[in-house]
């Protein structure tokens, strides 16, 4: 792990000015289980308007489950959120899907749609919620293509694609509708450290080029550090702290520091719950679509 | 003693369990087949109609990629017909109306039966495949993100598909078999064809083709259904989706016979 003085040396020089505090997603008090597990103990968090928040967390410490309930893909047990100044909960379901067009996420496996190739995945939000011309989405399809660089790509197929590029074309089907909140799953997972680079200097550019807000879910400590705003660590369902890198870096938690030195913890699942993960059950997986 | 309790307890769980698995899953159909028709009916008023590319796309495959099959396994079955037909009414000295069993037995019951086993054979599983794929891949929750619904974008094309495709294959399905049924009648009892043709014409009403086409339809909505319930519900990456593949064909061929059954039962009486 590269040390907390050559990680500050090299955030000193891409310091940003400082932006207003307005919040594109707040969170409070948010609750949720999968059957009886109670997978979110009561999290409260802001993404800010063109801020990169990176959430970080061990393996079963709820960050995927964050992440999802971020983009509004799952159920909550209790509490509030607000994206993009929408109460999810008290809104109208044309208002909801007007909220869902200004939010992209880029998904760990890309979610490219396999029968489709690079363009057609890229153009299918257009195709979907415009009026636009075959030709001018095209254009607009080609456009997003350079900016992840991957030009001339469009009429392969994803599987003709390597996992960097896959990811790539995820990131331009993500960012096609101008996107307020871009969301990114765990981006520089199973890449090489040069492509993984690419990736995290892909995502700075997009905040300050386009002035998006994005949330990233990653357990890449090196990448985190580099794209990071505001990291917010996750243990077992609770908020351990929330803060800049050099807050997350000089913090004295134990958790924290466990985490930041990649320290094994003793295990602490309930036993009745490890076998209830073992087994499959419960569960999101059910049979809706 | 003890463990013969346990036992029977853990069997009476199981039972009590696929119960309730059956239910839910009947549960989770009857809502898709409702949410596919509404966004059917009002899919533009919700500005995401249902797209007409997808539709032709999907009957394409459902449909004219099984035009042989369907020929020629009714046409088989046409013959097969004709063969025990003749070989029972010889018995009786009657074999020149075989017409009539041929003509009742393939329009009322053999081709939309055949019809709709081989389509949850082909186009079912490959449903149930292909919806469980996108969900491991999150290419499900991909489209949700995008705001463009998983029901109208994947379910209603090939729900419509199906209900168009199944009862033109099963009509496709009745010629080719009565068709071929005619030619071994001819070769084997020296009835012409046009003869054939006039006197099955004769015995065939409108109420028997419209009984045909009518389960047909309903066939078409069951392999739906039961293809999109199944691969909805993998679950454990690729492994999952080829047990959902296996289960959807299992299912939607049972569903057809039993319906068959019940819908032979009702307006046969």
């Amino acid at each position: 792990m590269r040390n907390a003085a050559s990680i500050l040396e090299v955030r000193k020089s891409r310091q940003r000015p400082e932006t207003g505090p307005k919040a594109v997603i707040e969170v409070e008090d948010l609750i949720t289980h999968y059957g009886d597990r109670k997978i979110l103990k009561g999290v409260s968090m802001q993404v800010l308007e063109n801020e990169i928040m990176v959430i970080m967390g061990g393996s079963g410490s709820g960050k995927s489950t964050l992440l999802r309930h971020l983009m509004a893909l799952e159920e909550k047990t209790s509490g509030t959120m607000r994206i993009l100044d929408k109460d999810i909960d008290q809104i109208t379901r044309q208002e909801f899907l007007e909220v869902r067009k200004k939010l992209g996420v880029a998904f760990q496996s890309g979610a490219l749609f396999s029968s489709m190739t690079v363009g057609e995945n890229i153009m299918l939000p257009l195709y979907e919620h415009t009026k636009l011309d075959a030709m001018t989405m095209e254009i607009m399809a080609r456009m997003k293509l350079e900016v992840v660089e991957l030009s001339g790509f469009e009429n392969l197929m994803p599987s003709e694609l390597s996992g960097g590029m896959i990811k790539r074309a995820a990131f331009a089907r993500a960012i096609i509708m101008d996107p307020k909140v871009l969301f990114c799953d765990e981006p520089s997972a199973g890449l090489d450290p040069v492509v993984a680079s690419a990736l995290d200097d892909l995502i700075l550019d997009m905040r300050d080029a386009m002035g998006m807000s994005i949330v990233v879910v990653t357990h890449e400590l090196d990448s985190a550090f580099k794209i990071a705003d505001r990291i917010t660590i996750l243990d077992r369902g609770e908020i351990l702290m929330i803060g800049t890198v050099e807050e997350v870096l000089a913090s004295k938690s134990d958790r924290v520091q466990a985490l930041l030195n990649r320290t094994p913890e003793e295990n602490t699942m309930d036993p009745e719950d490890y076998l209830r993960i073992l087994v499959g059950e419960p569960n999101s997986g059910t049979a809706h679509l | 003693m003890a463990e013969q309790k346990l036992s029977a307890v853990q069997r009476v769980e199981g039972v009590g369990r696929a119960a309730v698995s059956f239910v839910e899953s009947v549960g989770n159909g009857g809502i898709l087949v409702a949410e596919s028709f509404y966004w059917l009916l009002f899919g533009i008023r919700e500005r995401q109609p249902v797209r007409l590319g997808a539709v032709i796309q999907q009957m394409m495959e459902i449909g004219v990629a099984a035009v042989p099959i369907i020929l020629m396994l009714t046409g088989t079955i046409g013959i097969m017909l004709a063969i025990q037909g003749i070989h029972t009414l010889r018995i009786f000295g009657a074999e020149s109306r075989v017409t009539i069993g041929i003509a009742f037995s393939v329009v009322r019951e053999f081709a939309p039966l055949i019809t709709g086993i081989l389509v949850a054979g082909r186009s079912g599983s490959a449903l149930a495949a292909r919806i469980g794929t996108m969900k491991i891949n999150q290419e499900i929750d991909a489209l949700k993100v995008m705001g463009i619904n998983p029901t109208r974008f994947l379910v209603v094309p090939a729900l419509v598909a199906m209900m168009v495709m199944v009862p033109a294959l099963t009509l496709l399905g009745m010629f080719m078999g009565l068709f071929c049924a005619g030619l071994y009648v001819n070769a084997d009892l020296g009835i012409s064809l046009a003869a054939y043709t006039n006197d099955t014409i004769d015995i065939l009403a409108l109420d028997d083709l419209g009984h045909g086409l009518g389960k047909s339809c309903i066939f078409a909505v069951l392999i739906a259904v039961i293809g999109v319930v199944n691969g909805a519900g993998v679950q454990g990456g690729a492994e999952g989706v080829g047990k959902a593949t296996t289960r959807s064909v299992v299912q939607a061929i049972s569903a057809i016979i039993i319906t068959d059954m019940l819908f032979a039962f009702v307006a046969t009486r």
